[in-house]
């Protein structure tokens, strides 16, 4: 008994060489970087300014944070709502073609790795450069944002669609096409089910995502809570600072808990 | 089968079987969330402006840019490394520093380990906090503390990751099956060693390939603090975007591509084999 179990161990690969190669690799990494990154602590200053962020954080300016007009927080935070919503519909539905392109199961294996290619090259810009092209269609604006919340929400969107349309069940599928189904119906009934909650959920993930990424879009001009935010940094306007973050943190929060709640009444049906 | 007030509104189906039995099938509530949908859909192209004609009479402006990067100006590569390195530097430590830490704050969080609510809640809402401030705003934050430059973008790249990967891993932990941490402990073993022997295998694969999907998405993120001053890459992007020199930009991104390419690549390879 005994000896089978020792015999058994010792057919376990041995991977100490892999596993350790692998661990130099990155300690080497981890040094090479540490040398990059000039490292430096707080001075004076930086101390200085941390107490008062602290304070502007528990100081918030009131005033500021319940004016309801279009230059208080509440609606700055609402327009960054919408902002990112129209964005994650425009990009969710944009994402449906891209995402067919993409899986192999569906296109021929090399429109899908050139399609792979292109959604990765869309990927790399960063959104705020994206940013900048889209002012010169809409002008500065929320708009430009909604563009720009379109196009960058694409990537990740179609690369969790491509997971689900490879994994559809195609049990479903033969046994419609043995009973006769027309192609429509096949569409309609076999595949549309078992696609549309897994897209709505990614969706609505999505949408939490581009909620905190449309903060970014204000340094550009490309509207949102972003641009005030960064101005009243700027300017060390702290209580005011204090008040746009509390307001963000606690949309942000909300939106989380209901879009799990969401989520995981999709999963289960 | 529980009646909610939607039902009580919009009446279920009754179907009466063979054997005389009544089911009932609840109304769908699809169109109801279509007009939901519908209704913010509009409110927010109300608040936003959106005018759809104006991307057919003006959409051509967007490839202005987008052409004027090419050809890339090639020369300009000899001055992308020293940045780019930066970029690679700063989220390669910020992602392992953070991985590192969120182990702990993971294990505090996670109900089945430490049994307190006090702590686990106190860990969890922390870590959402953290995870609700955009990565720019605490890379700008950064930048007040630390002063300009890849310190700064460090210690931004750190936050998110702690927060990205604390947050997947306690989810993970908290529902690892505690059956084989039991009957190691019924069988003499220190919750140590327990922990070690039936808790860690079960998290490890996916703590790397989290850890690993964190530094993928670092380096993107990375790419863009420089525009709040923070150091890398982002910085000479937003010094060419301001003198117009779009060739430049252009280089500037195709090298950035080739490298979150190279490194999704390397990642990828990593992450099939640990599932």
């Amino acid at each position: 008994m005994n000896e089978s179990i020792q015999l058994q161990l010792e057919k376990a690969p041995n991977r100490k060489a892999y596993l350790s190669t692998i661990a130099l690799i990155l300690l080497a990494l981890l040094v090479w970087s540490v040398y990059g990154v000039n490292l430096s602590g707080f001075d004076q200053r930086g101390t200085q300014i941390a107490s008062n962020i602290i304070r502007g954080i528990i100081n918030p300016d009131l005033d500021f944070l319940f004016n309801l007009t279009s230059a208080g927080v509440p609606y700055l935070l609402f327009e960054t709502m919408a902002i990112a919503f129209l964005g994650t519909i425009f990009g969710s539905f944009l994402a449906i073609p891209i995402s067919f392109l993409m899986s192999p199961s569906v296109v021929s294996a090399p429109v899908a790795y050139v399609t792979r290619l292109i959604v990765i090259f869309i990927r790399t810009i960063p959104s705020l450069v994206y940013g900048l092209m889209f002012i010169r269609v809409s002008g500065p604006g929320p708009y430009a944002g909604v563009l720009t919340m379109s196009l960058t929400s694409i990537g990740m969107i179609s690369r969790l669609y491509v997971d689900v349309i490879e994994n559809l069940d195609r049990g479903v599928l033969e046994a419609m096409t043995s009973m006769g189904c027309t192609t429509f119906e096949k569409i309609r009934y076999g595949i549309l089910p078992q696609l549309f909650s897994s897209f709505l959920s990614t969706t609505i993930y999505r949408y939490d995502m581009n909620l905190r990424d449309a903060s970014i879009l204000g340094l550009v001009g490309a509207g949102g809570i972003g641009a005030p935010l960064i101005f009243a940094m700027n300017s060390y306007r702290w209580s005011e600072v204090g008040s746009i973050l509390i307001g963000l943190v606690v949309l942000i929060l909300i939106v989380e808990l209901f879009s799990n709640r969401l989520r995981s009444r999709l999963v289960k049906g | 089968m529980k009646l909610t007030w939607y039902d009580k509104v919009f009446k279920p189906k009754t179907y009466t079987l063979s054997n005389g039995k009544e089911v009932k099938q609840r109304a769908s509530r699809t169109p109801i969330v279509l007009v939901v949908v519908l209704l913010v859909t509009i409110i927010s192209f109300e608040v936003t402006g959106v005018d759809l004609s104006l991307l057919r009479t003006r959409g051509h402006q967007f490839f202005v840019i987008l052409l004027a990067m090419f050809p890339p100006n090639a020369d300009f590569f000899s001055s992308i490394w020293g940045p780019l390195f930066d970029t690679i530097q700063m989220s390669l430590l910020g992602s392992i520093l953070g991985a590192v830490l969120a182990i702990p704050l993971a294990l505090l969080s996670s109900s089945n380990i430490i049994r307190n609510v006090f702590i686990n809640g106190l860990f969890k809402f922390f870590l959402s906090v953290l995870r609700t401030l955009p990565t720019i705003v605490m890379a700008l934050i950064a930048t007040f503390l630390f002063g300009l430059g890849t310190m700064a973008g460090t210690v931004a790249i750190f936050l998110f990751t702690l927060s990205y990967i604390g947050k997947l891993m306690y989810e993970h932990i908290e529902n690892v099956d505690m059956g084989a941490f039991e009957a190691h402990e019924s069988m003499g073993l220190t919750k140590v060693e327990a922990f070690r022997y039936a808790i860690v295998p079960e998290i490890l694969p996916t703590y790397l390939s989290v850890s690993l999907y964190a530094f993928e998405g670092n380096i993107r993120h990375a790419s863009i603090l420089g525009y709040v001053g923070a150091g890398g890459v982002g910085l000479l992007l937003d010094e060419r975007l301001s003198w117009r020199d779009y060739p430049s930009v252009g280089m500037v991104l195709l090298t950035l591509m080739l490298v979150v390419f190279v490194i999704e690549r390397i990642s990828e390879y990593f992450r099939m084999k640990l599932t």
